[in-house]
C-alpha cells in the first residue's frame, strides 16, 4: 500500500441558502483555496474527483457546470461520484494505489435549497414499494429514532444531550450554520416535528462545500510539515430496503471500522449523524474507547451540506492532525438514508 | 412461461433491439403487472446566480453581456462567473453582438414541443462578435436550405413591452447583408 495523506482542506461558510450564487460561484472560492493552500495549481494535481447530485441541483449533469472553477484545460484527468465527497476521495486514494496518480484533488457540495430537501430526499427510497408513498426524510428518520426508543437503545434525553454538545461545540468553528444551543431540558420542552423528532434533533439545511487535496508519501511531505496520513479506509453497505433493516444497528458502520483498522486510542473522532439518534448507532459501530473527543467541529448537526457533510468530516480530523492538535483520528461519512451506507478513514499524523 | 415480444424503439430500424430469450424462464402468471403509474413532481427555485444575473438583465435591454477570462482574455457567454478554461473567477462584464456569426447549424424536420417553428427550421449556434463562445437560437427570414456556416446574422427582438430577462426575448435571428466569415476563422469558437 501507497502512504496517502490529506495535505489541504478548505470548505465554505455554510448557511441556509446561498441564494445569490449559482453553484459554480459558491464552489469556486473553496476550490481555489484548497489548492493555494499548498501552493498548487490544477496542473499539479493528477486526478481530480467530485461528489454532488442533480436532484439536489435540479439540473441534468450539473456537476459538468461547476468543473469549471477547476480549470479544466488543458484537459484533466477526472472522475464524479452521485455520492457524499468522502467516496470521491475514497475513488482518489484507489487510483493514486494503482500508481496512476501521486496527487488528487477532491471536492463536494451543494446547494440544497433550490428544492424541498425532505422530498428530495425521499427520492432514494425504491421506486415501487416506499417511494410512491413519498416518506420525507424527517418522517423516516423518525422511524429509526422510534424504533431506537422502544428498544432502549436511547431516550428522548439523550438525543437532547446530542444536539447540545454539538451545537456548542461548534460555537469554535467558524464555517458551523446552527452555533450554541439552549440547554437540554429547553430543548425537550419544544414541540414535536415528526415525533419523536423535534426541530434540535434534525440537521439545519444547508448550501456549501469542501475541498481536499490528497498527496503520495514524499510529495505530501514536501507539500506540507504534517501530513494527515490515511491508515486505513474502507466502505461497506447494509439493504436499501429500510423494511427490510433492523434500523437499531448499523451493521456497515461496524464492518467498515474493522476494515478501515479501527483499533487502540484517537485523539478525536468525527462521526456524520444527520439526527441525533444516528450519533450512538456509528459510535457503537466504531467501537470508540472513552476519552475520544466527539466531533469537536459540531459534526452535521451544526452545518449539513448534502454531498459534503461526510469528507468534511475527514477534513476536520485531517486539519487536527495537521495542526498538531490530535496525533490519531477517526472520521466517519454516512450515505444513502438512516446510516445505509458507511465509510470510516483512521487519519494518523507521523512519518 | 411467457415469451414477451421485443419493445419497439420509434427511431430504430426492426430487429436492431432484439434481445436473445432469456436461459432462465420467466412466469408472469395469467395477468402480470406491466405498468405501475407514479405521480411524481419537485419544485425547485433555480438560482441563475451573480453573473448570469447580469446577463439576464442585459437581455431585458436587448444587450448581450458576456464576462472575460482574466487569464486568456476571451468573452464567455452567457457568463456563469467562472472562466470554464482557467477556473478563475471572471469579474469584467463585456458588451458583444448584437450582431453574430453561424458557427454551426441543423435542420429540423422534426419539431417537438408547443413553441417549436413550423418544420423544416434551422437551429443553429450564433457566435455574438467579440465573444468566444455561441448561442443558441433558430433562424428565421430566409429558406432552410441557404443557411451556411461563417453566415452573418442579427438577432430578432420580442416588441420591447414584451421584453423580460430571458432568452425567449430573442424571436430568432436573420441574415444581414454582410459578407460571410471564413470558416477558418471559427476554429476553436464552434
Amino acid at each position: 500500500m501507497r502512504d496517502v495523506a490529506i495535505v489541504s482542506v478548505a470548505q465554505g461558510e455554510h448557511r441556509r441558502a446561498a441564494g445569490e450564487l449559482n453553484e459554480v460561484e459558491m464552489v469556486e472560492p473553496i476550490l481555489r483555496e484548497a489548492l493555494d493552500g499548498v501552493g498548487v495549481t490544477i496542473a499539479d494535481i493528477d486526478f481530480t474527483c467530485s461528489g454532488s447530485s442533480d436532484y439536489l441541483a435540479g439540473q441534468a449533469f450539473s456537476f459538468v457546470m461547476t468543473l469549471d472553477a477547476v480549470g479544466a484545460w488543458p484537459p484533466i484527468v477526472e472522475s464524479h461520484v452521485e455520492m457524499d465527497g468522502a467516496w470521491a476521495l475514497y475513488e482518489a486514494w484507489l487510483k493514486i494505489q494503482t500508481g496512476a496518480a501521486d496527487t488528487a484533488f477532491v471536492y463536494s457540495y451543494s446547494k440544497a435549497s433550490p428544492g424541498d430537501l425532505p422530498r428530495v430526499m425521499s427520492r432514494m427510497l425504491d421506486p415501487y414499494y416506499v417511494g410512491p408513498l413519498w416518506p420525507d426524510s424527517i418522517a423516516y428518520a423518525g422511524l429509526q429514532a422510534r424504533a431506537m426508543l422502544d428498544a432502549g437503545i436511547t431516550s428522548e434525553r439523550r438525543m437532547a444531550e446530542v444536539a447540545y454538545r454539538n451545537r456548542e461545540s461548534a460555537r469554535s468553528n467558524p464555517n458551523a450554520q446552527v452555533v450554541g444551543s439552549p440547554s437540554v431540558d429547553e430543548l425537550l420542552a419544544a414541540p414535536m416535528l415528526s415525533d419523536p423528532l423535534r426541530l434540535h434533533d434534525c440537521p439545519p439545511i444547508s448550501d456549501g462545500g469542501v475541498a481536499v487535496v490528497l498527496a503520495a508519501g514524499d510529495r505530501a511531505r514536501d507539500l506540507v510539515e504534517r501530513p494527515a496520513w490515511i491508515r486505513g479506509i474502507d466502505h461497506r453497505i447494509d439493504s436499501h430496503q429500510i423494511g427490510a433493516r433492523d434500523l437499531t444497528s448499523a451493521p456497515s458502520v461496524a464492518l467498515a471500522a474493522q476494515h478501515a483498522g479501527v483499533d487502540g486510542a484517537f485523539d478525536v473522532a468525527e462521526v456524520h449523524a444527520p439526527f441525533t439518534h444516528q450519533e450512538q448507532l456509528v459510535l457503537d459501530g466504531l467501537g470508540l474507547a472513552d476519552g475520544v473527543d466527539v466531533n469537536p467541529s459540531g459534526g452535521a448537526l451544526a452545518a449539513n451540506p448534502m454531498m459534503a457533510a461526510g469528507l468534511i468530516r475527514l477534513g476536520e480530523v485531517a486539519n487536527r492532525i495537521m495542526d498538531g492538535s490530535a496525533g490519531r483520528g477517526v472520521a466517519h461519512a454516512t450515505a444513502g438514508h438512516l446510516l445505509q451506507q458507511n465509510l470510516v478513514c483512521v487519519l494518523e499524523g507521523g512519518e | 412461461m411467457s415469451s414477451e415480444p421485443d419493445r419497439s424503439i420509434s427511431t430504430m430500424p426492426d430487429g436492431l433491439w432484439t434481445q436473445p430469450t432469456p436461459s432462465v424462464p420467466v412466469d408472469l402468471g395469467d395477468d402480470p403487472v406491466r405498468r405501475q403509474v407514479v405521480p411524481a413532481s419537485m419544485r425547485y427555485d433555480y438560482t441563475p446566480g451573480l453573473a448570469t444575473t447580469r446577463f439576464l438583465r442585459g437581455l431585458a435591454e436587448k444587450r448581450f453581456l458576456g464576462e472575460r477570462c482574466p487569464q486568456t482574455g476571451d468573452v464567455y457567454i452567457p457568463p456563469r462567473g467562472v472562466s470554464p478554461v482557467s477556473g478563475l473567477r471572471t469579474t469584467e462584464q463585456v458588451e458583444v453582438g448584437p450582431k453574430a456569426t453561424i458557427t454551426s447549424f441543423c435542420v429540423v424536420h422534426i419539431g417537438f414541443g408547443v413553441n417549436a417553428p413550423p418544420t423544416p427550421f434551422v437551429s443553429a449556434l450564433f457566435l455574438p462578435d467579440g465573444a468566444a463562445v455561441s448561442l443558441y437560437g433558430t433562424m428565421g427570414e430566409v429558406p432552410h436550405d441557404q443557411v451556411r456556416i461563417g453566415m452573418r446574422v442579427e438577432p430578432v427582438w420580442v416588441d420591447d413591452d414584451q421584453l423580460t430577462t430571458s432568452m425567449e426575448n430573442i424571436r430568432y435571428w436573420r441574415p444581414i447583408d454582410e459578407p460571410d466569415v471564413p470558416a477558418e476563422q471559427l476554429k476553436g469558437h464552434m
